[in-house]
């Protein structure tokens, strides 16, 4: 390799920490993006350059093809269907990363290094599982399938199985390099993979979609290895360690350990939760009382949801803020880590809403608000409110830091109907005499709300 | 220093390098990182590029132009989805709303 090629490839590199740093600030966020997005031109370019490659035509088809698929898909995806937007993508990286290693594994036999064998079946597997993984977690947000864990009988068996079974492929890999063995490995990888996910229930999908991330970016890392490529290294290794960090982190808003999202439902069944509405009494009331239960609170913090998001209500939930905030009340939203499909995803939603940021609280910030706060409108949110991740050790949300609505002295709670949240699980405060419910899908009941707030 | 300690050098670096500059990104956009990390390893296209611009076999050849295309949509797509996600938080228009606003 000419030494200017590796010199670009180090610059490509640094790009690449640039564009994660940026991500430090919504300020230099979209720069460093642009930043990463031009090295990765770069990088690409480098080859058809340097080396003499065969059949350039059909490749830069390819790369066509493929980038035209992706910008569509990027270009139509709506910010609620992001995380399966990122599953997707995530699942076809790692997919190719297998593909790339299964034909470097095509030119390898007895005097190739030991190392750089583990590290292509390494790829391999991890590849494949990061493919079929993220196919099934796609499957689960898009509701292609339930979105609750599923299990059967020999699970355990079959998902220990298959794990022994790609270590001893592996090791015959390392052994004795073939193709068949590696196609073979990716066959077991594919299946580790949906038997991986299949038991991971509704709100851990998201925490699985970031730890499969890291997979990709690690077995990314292990071919830049294999092929002697240190963009890939670097690369691949930044979103290992960048993934498997935010897994870590996602996993403590959540109050669990990775194992237990990823295993919890194999032990106890407990993930599994009620799913069913409940008939017991509940008050509720219409617009316009709400209306002017808002009018006259000093007060107000909202606590916006996924489901608010669904309903496309961000845009009527914030003109309702500003005629609050233009009656001067001071209203704040709660915004918990997790809100949302995703660690931020609300801050998203409401980004799109243009929200303006200084009226966005985070969790930890705004939890000691509560006990003085008239009104708390809960729109959409179910999980991150519910007192059992304080109360009931039962509860699947048990242990999870929430917002500390229950506090306040008065609850609203717009919802669809009295089905529990994404977790499965029934939200005792729904029947607490300071809670009020709104029946409605949310755009229509935020509507009327703005109406009769507007006539009081 | 042998071959392989170098790479197990960059390799260890990066992986402090990586957590030092995750840990620094705000919870506020740690969707657009999920999706900006995940576009970076869209950069496997180099990978396959290289492996099927050298590949002999028909077969090998039609593999690899898949792994390109899959490549190629995880880094386009990537990094296309995480702009259009940055781009609201970027856009702070003053409406003329913002100007009545008081704090009690």
């Amino acid at each position: 390799m000419p030494t200017w090629v590796q010199l670009v490839y180090l610059g490509c590199a640094v790009c690449f920490i640039l564009a994660l740093k940026g991500l430090s600030g919504p300020r230099t966020a979209r720069l460093g993006n642009l930043v990463g997005a031009g090295a990765a031109v770069v990088a690409v370019s480098v080859p058809f350059i340097y080396l003499d490659l065969d059949h350039v035509p059909l490749m830069l088809a390819a790369i066509a093809l493929g980038s035209v698929v992706g910008l569509i898909g990027a270009q139509r995806v709506q910010m609620t269907q992001m995380p399966q937007m990122v599953a997707l993508f995530n699942g076809v990286g790692g997919g190719a990363a297998a593909l790339v290693a299964l034909l470097e594994l095509q030119h390898m036999g007895a005097a190739t290094p030991a190392f750089d064998l583990v590290a292509t079946a390494f790829t391999v597997v991890v590849g494949s599982v990061s493919f079929s993984g993220s196919a099934i977690t796609f499957a689960k947000l898009q509701e292609l399938m339930t979105s609750r864990p599923v299990l059967f009988p020999g699970l355990p068996v079959a998902f220990g199985g298959a794990l022994l079974a790609a270590v001893a492929l592996s090791v015959l890999v390392v052994l004795d390099a073939s193709l068949a063995l590696g196609v073979l490995l990716g066959l077991v990888g594919l299946g580790l993979g949906v038997l991986l996910v299949l038991p991971v229930g509704g709100a851990d999908v998201p925490i699985v979609i970031s730890l499969l991330n890291a997979f990709t970016g690690l077995s990314v890392a292990a071919g830049g290895y294999v092929l002697g490529n240190v963009v890939l290294l670097v690369a691949g290794t930044l979103v290992g360690a960048a993934g498997t960090f935010l897994t870590l982190l996602m996993a403590g808003a959540m109050g669990r350990s990775v194992a237990n999202i990823l295993f919890g439902a194999l032990r106890g069944g407990s993930t599994l939760g009620a799913g069913e509405a409940s008939d017991r009494p509940v008050r509720s009331a219409g617009p316009a009382d709400i209306a002017i239960l808002l009018a006259y609170a000093e007060r107000v913090i909202v606590v916006p949801g996924y489901g608010l998001a669904v309903a496309q209500a961000q845009h009527t939930l914030r003109e309702l803020v500003e005629v609050l905030l233009a009656r001067g009340t001071k209203v704040d939203y709660a915004i918990h880590p997790v809100a949302g499909r995703m660690p931020g995803h609300m801050n998203v939603l409401l980004a799109e809403a243009q929200v303006p940021y200084e009226q966005l609280a985070e969790m930890d910030d705004i939890n000691g608000d509560f006990k003085q706060t008239d009104v708390v409108l809960v729109v959409g949110a179910n999980d991150v409110v519910n007192p059992a991740a304080r109360t009931t050790p039962s509860a699947p949300i048990y242990g999870m830091p929430i917002l500390d609505v229950d506090q306040a002295r008065q609850v609203v709670f717009l919802k669809r109907s009295m089905r529990p949240g994404f977790a499965g699980i029934e939200n005792e405060l729904l029947f607490d005499p300071r809670t009020t419910l709104l029946f409605g899908d949310a755009k229509d009941t935020l509507g009327k709300l703005l109406a009769a707030l507007k006539a009081v | 220093m042998s071959e392989g300690v170098v790479w197990l050098t960059i390799f260890v670096l990066s992986v402090f390098v990586g957590i030092e500059v995750i840990s620094k990104v705000s919870s506020t956009l740690h969707t657009p990182l999920m999706s900006g990390a995940n576009a970076i390893h869209g950069i496997i296209l180099l990978g396959a590029v290289i492996v099927t611009g050298t590949a002999e076999s028909t077969l090998a050849i039609v593999v690899g132009l898949v792994a390109i295309v899959l490549a190629a949509i995880n880094m386009v797509g990537g990094f296309v989805v995480t702009d259009r996600m940055l781009q609201m938080f970027g856009r702070r228009k003053p409406r003329p709303r913002d100007a009545e606003r008081t704090e009690p």
